[in-house]
């Protein structure tokens, strides 16, 4: 593909998803907070809770003690969805990794403008975060190179067979780092949906209405991607294949809603030192097969 | 169509409760009544907040810290005296330190009294608090459209 149809390729799959993923991820993550509740005996909200809170957030007064906090969100949620456009439009793996990695990176810079003590803990926690994941993330898009021989997600169509037979354990290393990615206990550590008094609720402290609001879209779109990460692993040459990437990824949702409920807040070096120690093995191993065997 | 009503967090301060008012309110956001049924979060932050749920009647001590989370809940908003020592001081309302409810720090919006508040008199605060929010929400707007 030459170079002006990709870029116009990228666009349109980049509005696209603008447009598709705060849905997609505003119901997931009602159906998150419907079966935490059942996990937890109770009855939880309507599915559309998520939105409720959203446009209740986008009502209310905008105030932030930083002016720029807002534009450093708008940045962050731009990146987000060049990253999932250009994800779900077949582009490029390692170029996808390193724009929502950007994106990222401007939420940690809104969360120390704010200067506050309590921003400024969830600021350092995230970017302790970011270290945990990157290099998994990293190994990820190598093993992907080296199971299709090209760095474009749309090169799983021509494979005979899904990557996951030969990178099998690269994906169970981006399981892992997943419930990190998700924001999901034990590795909520930065931002929590659960801990509302907690310290945890760190980054998000001086972030108010529609700032908040827009956090709120920020994460949505990022689980839609991560989850087509997830997906990615289970297509192959036939485009039908696509639907079994969909129920891997809904099937992995579920695990990481299980796992939230079920396990404990961990201290941040056991998040950092786990998460490198599953890269390293998992990726290394799966890696070094692939490149010398 | 406003959506205030439909997400209701709340935030809860003890001026200087017996915490017999505390324990009720916690209770009534626990899993047992379920509020998240009704969008019903407990928020930890002032920022977050549409509801104030303040217990206890105030002194010299507290009153700047009631005007402060006051403050900085963002609008609109609503404040529920929870208890009758909220709401009036009830029976400490002539103890030398006590200044009386709540309303001598900040304006109050529902008076929900009670020694202990209930539950249910709280749910039903609650409930008349989501209308006034979407009262002030649907008022803030019409400014916005005039401005």
């Amino acid at each position: 593909m030459d170079p002006l149809m990709t870029i116009i390729v990228t666009l349109i799959g980049t509005v696209i998803f603008a447009i598709l993923a705060p849905v997609v991820g505003c119901l997931l993550a009602g159906l998150d907070r419907k079966i935490s509740a059942r996990m937890q005996g109770r009855v939880g909200p309507p599915l559309l809770q998520p939105y409720y809170d959203v446009r209740k957030l986008f009502e209310k007064e905008n105030v932030s003690v930083n002016g720029t906090e807002h534009t450093y969100i708008i940045c962050a949620l731009i990146f987000a969805f060049i990253a999932g456009g250009m994800f779900y439009s077949g582009g490029n793996l390692l170029l996808v990794t390193f724009i929502i990695t950007l994106s990222s990176l401007f939420f940690i810079i809104a969360a120390y403008s704010s200067r506050s003590p309590y921003s400024e803990i969830g600021a350092a926690r995230e970017t302790l975060q970011v270290m945990s994941y990157e290099p998994m993330v990293l190994f990820m898009a190598v093993g992907f190179f080296l199971a299709t021989g090209t760095f474009n997600v749309s090169g799983v169509l021509t494979m005979d067979m899904p990557i996951i037979c030969s990178i099998w354990l690269v994906f169970l290393g981006l399981m892992f780092i997943l419930t990190i990615k998700l924001r999901k206990s034990p590795f909520d550590l930065s931002m929590s949906h659960h801990a509302h008094q907690e310290i945890v609720r760190g980054m998000t402290t001086e972030m108010s209405g529609p700032t908040l609001g827009m956090v709120e879209i920020l994460h949505w779109c990022e689980n839609v991607l991560f989850l087509g990460w997830i997906g990615m692993f289970f297509v192959w040459g036939n485009p039908w294949t696509i639907l079994i990437g969909v129920a891997a990824a809904l099937i992995a949702y579920f695990l990481e809603i299980w796992i939230d409920n079920n396990f404990a807040r961990v201290k941040w070096q056991f998040m950092l030192k786990s998460a490198w120690i599953v890269a390293l093995v998992a990726a290394g191993i799966n890696l070094s097969f692939l490149v010398f065997l | 169509m406003a959506f205030a009503s439909k997400s209701p967090w709340v935030i809860h301060y003890d001026g200087s409760s017996c915490n017999g008012c505390d324990i009720e309110v916690l209770a009534t956001l626990c899993p047992g009544f379920d509020g998240e049924r009704f969008g019903v979060i407990n928020t930890g932050n002032p920022k977050h907040a549409d509801i104030f749920l303040v217990t206890g009647s105030v002194n010299e001590q507290n009153i700047d810290v009631v005007r402060e989370i006051y403050d900085q809940m963002i609008e609109p908003k609503v404040v529920i005296a929870c208890g009758i020592c909220a709401c009036s001081g009830g029976v400490f309302h002539d103890c030398y330190n006590v200044m009386g409810g709540v309303d001598k720090a900040i304006p109050v919006d529902i008076y929900a009294p009670g020694c202990a508040i209930r539950p249910e008199t709280l749910i039903d605060a609650i409930v008349q608090a989501v209308g006034i929010l979407d009262e002030k929400s649907a008022a803030m707007r019409e400014a916005k459209k005039g401005a």
